[in-house]
C-alpha cells in the first residue's frame, strides 16, 4: 500500500502560526485556540522563507531547517546533537592531508581513506618524496634510516606515525611532515 | 497490631521491595513504619525538590541507594532554561557529612560538578554504582576521581549525558586493584580513551557484563576486548568500520562468536554496512537491540540484520528502517514489547519514513508489544483502532506525528476517536503522549477511560478548558501532566487546586494562564511551589495579574520554597 507521496507542503509545514490558520481543511478554530500573543524566540525564523527551496535541491551541506517551533518534535537534546548525518555508501569523502618533507620544494596532498593500514601509507609516501623510511617497531619507532614519517594530532602535538590504530590516526591526523636525521632525534629514529 | 517482635516485621519488610508498596507499609501504624524506616536501603526521590537531604537522613539511617530526578521532563527539549535547578552537590554535601553509608547514586536530569563526583568519591568507602542519565556539568576529570578513590566500584553508568570531554586519562585511574568492575558504559563520551588502560581494566575484571563503548573505541580493540570478556552480557559498540578482507575483521568474527552470553547490543556510532554478518551469531539471543544512533545502518543490510534476531523483546531504532522494515520486524520478533522508533531527520518532516502502515504491521504481528515511543509522519484514526485491537496491553503509548497538528490524512479528522480507542482498549495504561490534530473530546475519552493513568503529556491540543478539567476530573492517578501549547487558561487551572497535591507536577508553557492565576494557585496551596520561568524581562516591568505566564512549573513539596532558583524564575 503505497502512502500519498504528494508533499503537501502547506498542510506539513511547521510554522509559529496559529493552529488551523490559512488552512484549507475543513476544521473551524474557535477564538478559544487563538493566541493572542506568541512569546517564543524563534532562531531560525529568517530561514523559513528558504524551506520550500531547501526541500526541492540536493544539499552536500545540511539542510536548512524549516521554521521550527522550539522544543518540537521532542527530541532529547543528546540525540539531536549526537546523531550523525547518514551518509550513503561510496559517498564518504576522502582525507585529505598535506605532505610535506624538508628540502621538498613544494607540498603534496594525500587522501588517507585509500590506504588500508600504515604499510600502504608508507610505501606511497616513499614512492612520491623517494626515499626509505626504514623499519618500525613499537619500542624504537624507525630504525635503519634517516627519514621519519610524522605528523601533527588534534591537538596539535607532532607525532610518530605508526603508534596509534589506523582508524585513530586517520580521524586524528591533520597533516603529515616527513622529518628528517637530526630533527628526528627525538622520536626515536637511530 | 503488633503480636510479632520486630525482627520478624523487619524480616518480613525484606521481601517488600517496591517503592510504593514500602510507601504503604509505612503508612500502617506508628511502629510499622519506625521499623520500615530503618530497615529501608533503597529510596526513590522523583522531584529533588520535594524534600531536602536532612529529612532524608533523618528518616532513613540505613540508605544505601539513592535515586534523584531533578529538572521537569520538557527540559529535555530545551524548554527548561539552563540553570534552573537541580543541583547533586547539596545532597552529596550532606551525605557526607552524616553516617549514611551510601553504596549507589542514580541521577537524571541533574547537574552534577566535578566537585561533587569528588566528594562523592572520597566520602562513602564501599560506594559501588553510579548511574547519571541525561546530567550535565561535569567533565571527565570527575570520572578520574570516580575511578581512582572508589575502591569498589561495580557499576559506572553513562546514559546521554553532556560531559566536557578533557580527554585526560580518566580510564588509566583506574588502579591495578580494581578488579570489581559489572558494569561500564562510557558511550557518550567524545572523546579518545586510552585503549591499553581499557584493556588492561577489562581484562581484569572478570565480572564484567556489561559494557557499552564510545566512538573513540576502533573496531580492533572491540577485537582485543571481546576476547577479554566473552562472558559479556551486554554490550555497546563504538566504531564499527574497517575493511571486511582485514585480519582484524576476521579475529572480530571469532571472538564474537565466543561471546555466547550476550544478550544485548547498542552503538554501531559509527558503522559500515558491509561488516555486519559477523554479527549474525549472536543475534539469535537478543532480548534487547539499539541501532537508534546508527543511521548508517539501513536498506536491506538493516532487514538481513533483525531478520536473525527473532527473541527481541525491545527494539530501539530509526525511521529510516521504513514501513517496509517494520514489516520485518513484525514478522520476526514475536517477542517483542517494546518498540522506539525515532527520527532519523526531525526537521525534515517530508522524509520521515514511517507511518501508520508500520505501525499496524508492528501490532498485528507482534501481540505482545506493550510499550511504544513512535515517530511518524503521519497517523490516521483508523490505525490507531486497529492497533488498540490487536494491542490491548500497552502500558506506554508514546506517539510523536512530526507536524504537531496534523489531522487524519485520510478523513481530515482530528484523531480523537483513535487515541480514544486506546485509551478504551488498554486498560493498563500509565503513560500516554499525543498529539496531531486533537479537539477537547480526546481529553473526555481520556478522563472516562484511562484509570490507570500516571503521567499524561499534551502539545499543541484541545479547544477550549474543558479539556484539561476531563483529565484533572477523570485520571484519578494521575501523577504528571506536562502541557504545552494548549488553550488552557485559569479556568481549568484553579478548578481543584488540591489536586496537585496529589500529584508529582504539573507544567504548563505557551497556555493562557494568567500570573492571577498561578498566584491564586500559590496562596490556596502553600504546600506546592508555584515556578513562573520567565527570562524576557517582562517579569521585571510588568507584573500584571492578567499577563500571560510563559512557563509555569508547581509540584508538591516538603520543605517550602527552594533557595537555589535562579533570577528569572519566580516562586510565588
Amino acid at each position: 500500500m503505497a502512502f500519498e507521496k504528494d508533499l503537501n507542503l502547506d498542510a506539513t509545514e511547521l510554522r509559529l502560526g496559529l493552529p488551523g490558520s490559512s488552512d484549507e481543511s475543513a476544521k473551524n478554530q474557535t477564538p478559544a485556540t487563538l493566541r493572542s500573543n506568541n512569546k517564543r524566540a524563534l532562531p531560525e525564523e529568517s530561514m523559513s522563507s528558504n524551506a520550500t527551496a531547501s526541500k526541492n535541491c540536493d544539499q552536500e551541506t545540511a539542510p536548512l531547517p524549516k521554521a521550527q517551533v522550539v522544543g518540537w518534535p521532542p527530541i532529547r537534546s543528546y540525540r539531536k546533537n549526537n546523531l550523525q548525518p547518514k551518509k550513503s555508501e561510496g559517498e564518504i569523502s576522502g582525507i585529505y592531508v598535506k605532505v610535506s618533507m624538508d628540502g621538498a620544494p613544494y607540498l603534496r596532498k594525500i587522501d588517507l581513506k585509500v590506504f588500508k593500514g600504515y604499510p600502504e601509507l608508507l610505501k606511497a609516501l616513499e614512492e612520491m618524496f623517494k626515499f626509505k623510511a626504514g623499519e618500525y617497531s613499537e619500542r624504537e619507532g624507525y630504525n635503519g634510516s634517516e627519514f621519519v614519517p610524522t605528523y601533527e594530532d588534534k591537538d596539535g602535538d607532532w607525532m610518530l606515525a605508526g603508534d596509534v590504530p589506523w582508524e585513530m590516526f586517520t580521524n586524528s591526523c591533520k597533516k603529515l611532515k616527513i622529518m628528517k636525521g637530526s630533527e628526528a632525534r627525538g622520536l626515536g629514529c637511530v | 497490631m503488633n503480636y510479632f517482635p520486630d525482627e520478624v516485621l523487619e524480616h518480613v519488610f525484606d521481601f517488600i521491595t517496591s517503592h510504593k508498596d514500602r510507601n504503604s507499609v509505612s503508612l500502617v501504624c506508628k511502629s510499622w513504619y519506625k521499623i520500615e524506616r530503618y530497615s529501608r536501603q533503597r529510596v526513590f526521590i522523583g522531584n529533588c525538590y520535594s524534600i531536602s537531604p536532612e529529612r532524608l537522613i533523618a528518616r532513613f539511617p540505613g540508605l544505601k541507594s539513592l535515586t534523584l530526578k531533578g529538572k521537569p521532563h520538557f527540559a529535555d527539549f530545551n524548554l527548561v532554561p539552563h540553570d534552573w535547578g537541580g543541583f547533586v552537590y547539596p545532597w552529596i554535601e550532606a551525605l557526607a557529612k552524616s553516617r549514611i553509608g551510601l553504596e549507589e547514586l542514580r541521577l537524571k536530569r541533574m547537574v552534577v560538578s566535578d566537585e561533587s563526583l569528588e566528594l562523592l568519591s572520597k566520602s562513602f568507602v564501599n560506594f559501588k554504582s553510579l548511574v547519571l542519565v541525561s546530567c550535565e556539568g561535569f567533565t571527565t576529570d570527575g570520572l578520574a576521581a570516580i575511578a581512582a578513590n572508589c575502591r569498589f566500584l561495580r557499576e559506572l553508568d553513562l546514559q546521554e549525558n553532556e560531559v566536557d570531554d578533557h580527554r585526560g586519562h580518566w580510564l588509566s585511574c583506574f588502579p591495578e586493584s580494581c578488579t570489581s568492575l559489572i558494569s561500564l558504559n562510557f558511550a557518550c563520551l567524545r572523546g579518545e580513551v586510552n585503549l591499553g588502560a581499557l584493556e588492561r581494566l577489562v581484562s581484569r575484571s572478570p565480572n564484567l557484563k556489561s559494557l557499552r563503548l564510545n566512538r573513540a573505541v576502533p573496531l580492533d580493540t572491540l577485537q582485543k576486548l571481546l576476547m577479554r570478556a566473552p562472558q559479556l552480557v551486554d554490550l555497546g559498540i563504538g566504531s564499527y568500520v574497517h575493511d571486511p578482507f582485514s585480519e582484524a575483521y576476521n579475529k572480530l568474527k571469532i571472538a564474537i562468536q565466543r561471546c555466547k552470553s550476550i544478550r544485548s547490543l547498542s552503538g554501531f556510532l559509527e558503522v559500515a554496512l558491509h561488516c555486519m554478518s559477523a554479527i549474525y551469531p549472536i543475534c539469535g539471543n537478543l532480548t534487547f537491540l539499539n541501532l537508534s544512533y546508527a543511521p548508517g545502518l539501513h536498506g536491506n543490510k538493516l532487514m538481513k540484520l533483525i531478520q536473525h534476531c527473532r527473541k527481541l523483546q525491545r527494539l530501539w531504532i530509526l525511521d529510516c528502517i521504513g514501513d517496509k522494515g517494520l514489516g520485518v520486524v513484525a514478522l520476526t520478533c514475536k517477542e517483542l514489547q517494546e518498540l522506539r522508533v525515532f527520527p532519523s531527520d526531525p526537521f525534515e518532516a517530508g522524509n520521515a519514513a514511517v507511518t501508520e502502515e508500520g505501525l499496524v504491521l508492528v501490532s498485528a504481528g507482534c501481540p505482545k508489544l506493550n510499550s511504544l515511543l513512535y515517530f511518524c509522519q503521519q497517523m490516521t484514526n483508523a490505525a490507531l483502532i486497529t492497533v488498540a485491537k490487536n494491542c490491548p496491553n500497552f502500558i506506554r503509548f508514546r506517539l510523536c506525528i512530526l507536524d504537531p497538528i496534523k489531522p487524519d490524512p485520510v478523513t481530515n479528522q482530528p484523531l480523537d476517536e483513535g487515541f480514544g480507542a486506546i485509551v478504551q482498549s488498554c486498560k493498563g495504561l500509565k503513560r500516554l503522549s499525543l498529539s496531531g490534530l486533537l479537539t477537547d473530546q480526546v481529553f473526555l475519552y481520556i478522563g472516562m477511560y484511562a484509570e490507570q493513568l500516571e503521567m499524561l503529556s499534551i502539545a499543541f491540543a484541545a479547544d477550549s478548558d474543558k479539556g484539561m478539567l476531563y483529565v484533572l476530573n477523570g485520571c484519578k492517578k494521575l501523577r504528571k501532566l506536562e502541557i504545552r501549547d494548549c488553550p488552557f487558561g485559569d479556568a481549568a487551572l484553579l478548578e481543584d487546586v488540591g489536586k496537585y497535591e496529589t500529584m508529582r507536577s504539573l507544567w504548563m508553557s505557551s497556555c493562557e494562564v494568567t500570573l492571577g492565576g498561578c498566584k491564586s494557585v500559590a496562596e490556596k496551596m502553600p504546600s506546592l511551589n508555584v515556578e513562573i520561568i520567565d527570562e524576557s524581562e517582562q517579569m521585571e516591568f510588568n507584573l500584571d495579574d492578567k499577563q500571560k505566564v510563559d512557563k509555569m512549573y508547581l509540584y508538591r513539596t516538603l520543605v517550602g520554597h527552594r533557595k537555589d532558583a535562579p533570577e528569572y524564575v519566580w516562586i510565588l
